[in-house]
């Protein structure tokens, strides 16, 4: 490399790094930066009300997973009611993962086999709810499954049942809200994949005496396996940070982590505990991250 | 139908489209396609011949007509319960599969033991040379690799027809040629019906046992290579295989009449009236003027090619005819533009067209 | 088994699926457009046909500086955002790689990774800080923090944009004897003018949606159109939320269908 080429891509780095540098301060200052912050506020002692004392201590950790007996102090014992939040959160995100797998795949499916003309339109339609607020799609569908609701009026008037059919403020309540508000999620990174699909392969595979079956498990879903991946991280990690659909379809009582985060720092009072659970459930996503874009560099390395 | 016939295409008919958008792909084709024979659809492109190939396939249904495979009738049946197997044209391999599992997966869906599947893909690789590229993805592979394994999958679960898609307009001319003595080897090997589509005439010409010459969606004249580019039946086949000469003539008895007075002795000539005369341009000589059957031409233009040079030769009336004359060991013909000349055309080799 | 109309990319019942997806994905929000139109009181029980709500809502006191305070957020976070996200855009493609390259795009990338919740009590704690030591309670540390998470979004399209733009323009600009800053205002900002136009608009409607984050960051009195529809969810829900929330859907699709026919014209 000649001297002029080396010092052109010297000025080249200079220059991206000063491009960006606007960037890079905004994110440190209001996104990245906090997070290690926190991370410190975890190693403190709780405040009495809120915040903290700069006194060392484990306590926020522990007490993620074992609580202190109240009438015997120095035992601890596993904390029941955190167990039961955290296995709620991951058993509803799995869940709601798998559904709208299960729904989004034919949706993406219908999208990116439409003619060229109709297909923007469709994918269109997918892409209204994606933008639209969350806290009102989590509203709607609030309004559609609660007692006074569409679904409950209807049933009522119809005889079919005398007494509401309890939804709201349930497990359930939540695991169709998530689903229906994390559902785009899932359909967008599916249709990119399969829109990238060779539909003569199904020619191919059809040719060569496959059953429709057979044409799905072992050509479809193998080569759009990076978009099933991708739609089902991108769906896993909302859901298990959630916050707004649990608050207003679980009514404070079904808690997701989200909710018990926030909780810490409202009536919880235990900024330590809230910022040690925060920095888990980042380390969560982090690690399914990890994950999808391995897998994701997999697929591309093989063509 | 006699017993040798492999497929039998009756009255096929397929539009796309409905109302008065429809376009017929196909009109009313039939044809009939021998045992163990080399058969090409020959044809420009959106003349038919592919979608033909894909109704035998089963990847589209016929919108009328019946296609009969060793005699029962196939017309509607899946695609995936044909005994039949297709060559692609952009190969259509897949991509998450090695070599050998692509060779393999006909034979896995056909439910065929796990031993029989192996030693028949060994069998098929081993057949088209690629015994090193097994266990590769195919996207590492070469044009023509890729070409090969597409033939070897389509081979491996002995299909009854193997239908290919201009399997050779990917590759590069000399790979190519190399393909064409490759694909005849294979099909002389399996003893399998080849149906082969392309639009190149060359192709049809030095593969085929006989061509079947598409055009606007019909079957214009089926028969083999040599039938087709030495009597060819229309003016379509006669233009589109091979470059020909085209002269209005006037039928009379014993012969034609061209327009400029000159007369072309034939024979078993039916009817009369204005018709067109077709000649291949290497069976126009140059002649003296006084030999029989002369006719008298100046030159307009010398167009040099290396082993020939193209002689546009005019005649009395303006028509033009192209003489194709080997060209002489010091590439000079010894012609002049404007010369005065004769020409007159090899005996037998003009032909009266039927439109 | 005639079966007349095989077609390959044909699979039983996803059709079907498909149109039940879209009508259930379409359904709860044309109910909840439909009561903002009752005359009644509670959402539920349907009352007759009435504007009554967009009224009540438009002479809300509350709502009113709630919409102000969230425009006046947007619009700033967006254009901060938008700002530092061309920039960035124009220092991270169409150059060769570089050691650090994968820092700044995880940097930029983060808010798409990282949990709300998790930025949300983070800024409390970090914010609550800054607040007791400076005093400062005013509504920049909201737009600080609505451009942070809306740089990715904004980043995109015109990365997008910068990526499939053809060099060879800014070459021949340079060949006719521009300067790089006048290649750069009269061939690359015009070339890549739809790019930042759409991503400006995809942070508006992002730091628009925001809960969550603004929840944890806003000092007392700084609702925000989606927190005091919030805290009105909190007591008796009435089609006041439908009024504010159609509203906002009809902004929401708006935005988004200029965005549409902006970044399909120049493909």
């Amino acid at each position: 490399m000649s001297a002029a080429e080396d010092s052109r891509d010297k000025a080249s780095v200079r220059s991206a790094w000063l491009l960006s540098a606007p960037a890079i301060f905004v994110l440190t200052f209001a996104a990245c930066g906090p997070l290690l912050i926190m991370l410190v506020y975890s190693f403190l002692t709780k405040g009495q009300y809120g915040n903290v004392e700069g006194v060392f201590s484990l306590e926020g950790w522990r007490s993620i997973l074992y609580s202190e007996d109240i009438f015997d102090p120095g035992v601890f014992v596993w904390a029941d009611a955190h167990l039961t939040i955290f296995w709620r959160s991951v058993k509803l995100s799995i869940l709601t993962t798998l559904l709208t797998l299960l729904i989004g795949f034919p949706t993406a499916w219908f999208i990116a086999t439409r003619p060229p003309k109709s297909r923007p339109l469709w994918l269109f339609l997918i892409t209204i709810p994606f933008w639209t607020n969350l806290l009102i799609r989590t509203v709607a569908i609030f309004e559609v499954i609660r007692n006074e609701g569409v679904i409950n009026t209807v049933l009522l008037w119809s005889g079919l049942i005398t007494v509401p059919f309890q939804i709201t403020y349930t497990d359930t309540a939540v695991f169709i809200g998530m689903a229906y508000v994390f559902l785009p999620l899932m359909v967008l990174p599916l249709f990119a994949a399969i829109d990238r699909f060779d539909m003569r392969l199904i020619e191919a595979a059809y040719d060569l005496y496959a059953s429709r079956f057979a044409v799905l498990r072992r050509v479809i879903l193998p080569i759009v396996r990076p978009g099933v991946i991708a739609g089902s991280i991108l769906v896993f990690v909302p859901s298990l940070g959630a916050v707004v659909t649990p608050r207003i379809l679980g009514g404070g009582k079904n808690m997701m982590i989200g909710n018990f985060i926030e909780l810490q720092f409202g009536q919880g009072r235990n900024w330590p505990l809230g910022a040690a659970l925060s920095m888990t459930l980042l380390v969560i996503v982090t690690v399914a991250l990890l994950v999808y874009v391995r897998a994701a560099n997999r697929e591309t390395s093989h063509g | 139908m006699s017993t040798d016939t492999a497929i039998e295409a009756r009255h096929v008919v397929k539009a796309f489209g409905q109302g008065d958008g429809a376009v017929r792909a196909l009109d009313d084709v039939s044809v009939e396609i021998r045992k163990g024979e080399f058969f090409t659809l020959l044809g420009p492109s959106g003349c038919g011949k592919t979608t033909l190939l894909r109704l035998i396939a089963g990847f589209e249904m016929p919108t009328d007509g019946t296609i009969l495979l060793d005699g029962a009738d196939i017309t509607y049946l899946p695609p995936n319960q044909r005994p039949v197997n297709t060559v692609f044209q952009s190969y259509a391999l897949f991509p998450h599969l090695t070599v050998a599992q692509n060779i393999a997966f006909g034979l896995q869906m056909l439910g065929k033991p796990a031993a029989e599947v192996k030693a028949r893909t060994e069998k098929m690789i081993a057949l088209v040379q690629l015994d090193a590229m097994a266990g590769r993805k195919t996207s590492q592979l070469s044009g023509g690799q890729q070409q090969r394994v597409a033939l070897a999958r389509a081979l491996a679960p002995q299909p009854k027809v193997l239908l290919l898609d201009e399997p050779l307009s990917a590759l590069d001319y000399k790979l190519r040629k190399e393909m064409q003595i490759e694909l005849k080897r294979l099909q002389l090997e399996t003893g399998i019906t080849f149906v082969f589509v392309t639009h190149d005439q060359e192709e049809a010409l030095t593969m085929s046992d006989r061509v079947g010459v598409m055009s606007s969606g019909k079957l214009q004249q089926v028969g083999s290579p040599r039938e087709i580019y030495t009597a060819p039946r229309n003016r379509f086949v006669a233009s589109f295989i091979g470059e020909t000469n085209f002269l209005p003539a006037t039928v009379v008895p014993g012969g034609v009449r061209l327009g400029c007075g000159a007369m072309v002795e034939m024979s078993g000539l039916a009817g009369s009236g204005p018709t067109t005369l077709t000649i291949r341009p290497e069976q126009v000589r140059l002649a003296d003027a006084a030999e029989p059957g002369a006719i008298a031409a100046q030159v307009s233009n010398l167009v040099y090619f290396g082993t020939d040079t193209h002689c546009y030769l005019s005649l009395a009336d303006g028509a033009e005819v192209i003489a194709r004359l080997q060209s002489p060991s010091n590439g000079e013909v010894g012609l002049q533009k404007g010369q005065s000349v004769a020409l007159r055309f090899v005996p037998g080799a003009a032909q009266v067209l039927a439109d | 088994m005639a079966d007349r109309n095989f077609s390959a990319s044909h699979l039983p019942g996803f059709t079907q699926i498909a149109l039940l997806v879209f009508a259930l994905l379409y359904l709860p929000i044309a109910v909840l457009v439909v009561y903002s139109f009752n005359a009644g009181t509670t959402s539920g029980l349907w009352e007759g046909f009435s504007f009554r709500w967009y009224g009540t809502a438009w002479q809300n006191d509350a709502v009113q500086s709630a919409t102000l305070r969230s425009l006046g957020i947007a619009v700033s976070a967006s254009i901060i955002a938008t700002f530092c996200a061309t920039l960035a855009a124009l220092g991270t493609t169409r150059r060769k790689s570089f050691r650090g390259q994968t820092f700044i795009y995880v940097m930029i990338n983060q808010p798409l990774m990282v949990p709300e919740i998790v930025t949300a009590v983070a800024l409390l704690i970090f914010f609550a800080s800054i607040k007791v030591a400076t005093g400062y309670q005013g509504l920049g540390y909201l737009i600080a923090a609505h451009s942070a998470f809306c740089i990715p979004f904004a980043y995109l399209p015109i990365r997008a944009r910068l990526e499939g733009m053809d060099l060879s323009l800014e070459t021949a600009a340079a060949d006719l004897y521009a300067t790089p800053w006048m290649t750069f205002r009269r061939v690359t900002l015009p070339l890549l003018a739809p790019g930042i136009i759409a991503g400006a608009m995809l942070a508006f409607v992002i730091s628009l949606d925001d809960v969550v984050i603004t929840e944890f960051v806003k000092s007392g009195g700084q609702d925000t159109l989606p927190t005091y529809m919030m805290g009105q969810l909190r007591r008796v829900m009435t089609p006041e939320v439908n009024a504010i929330s159609s509203v906002l859907l009809a902004l929401t699709v708006l935005l988004l269908t200029a965005f549409f026919l902006l970044t399909r014209k120049n493909d």
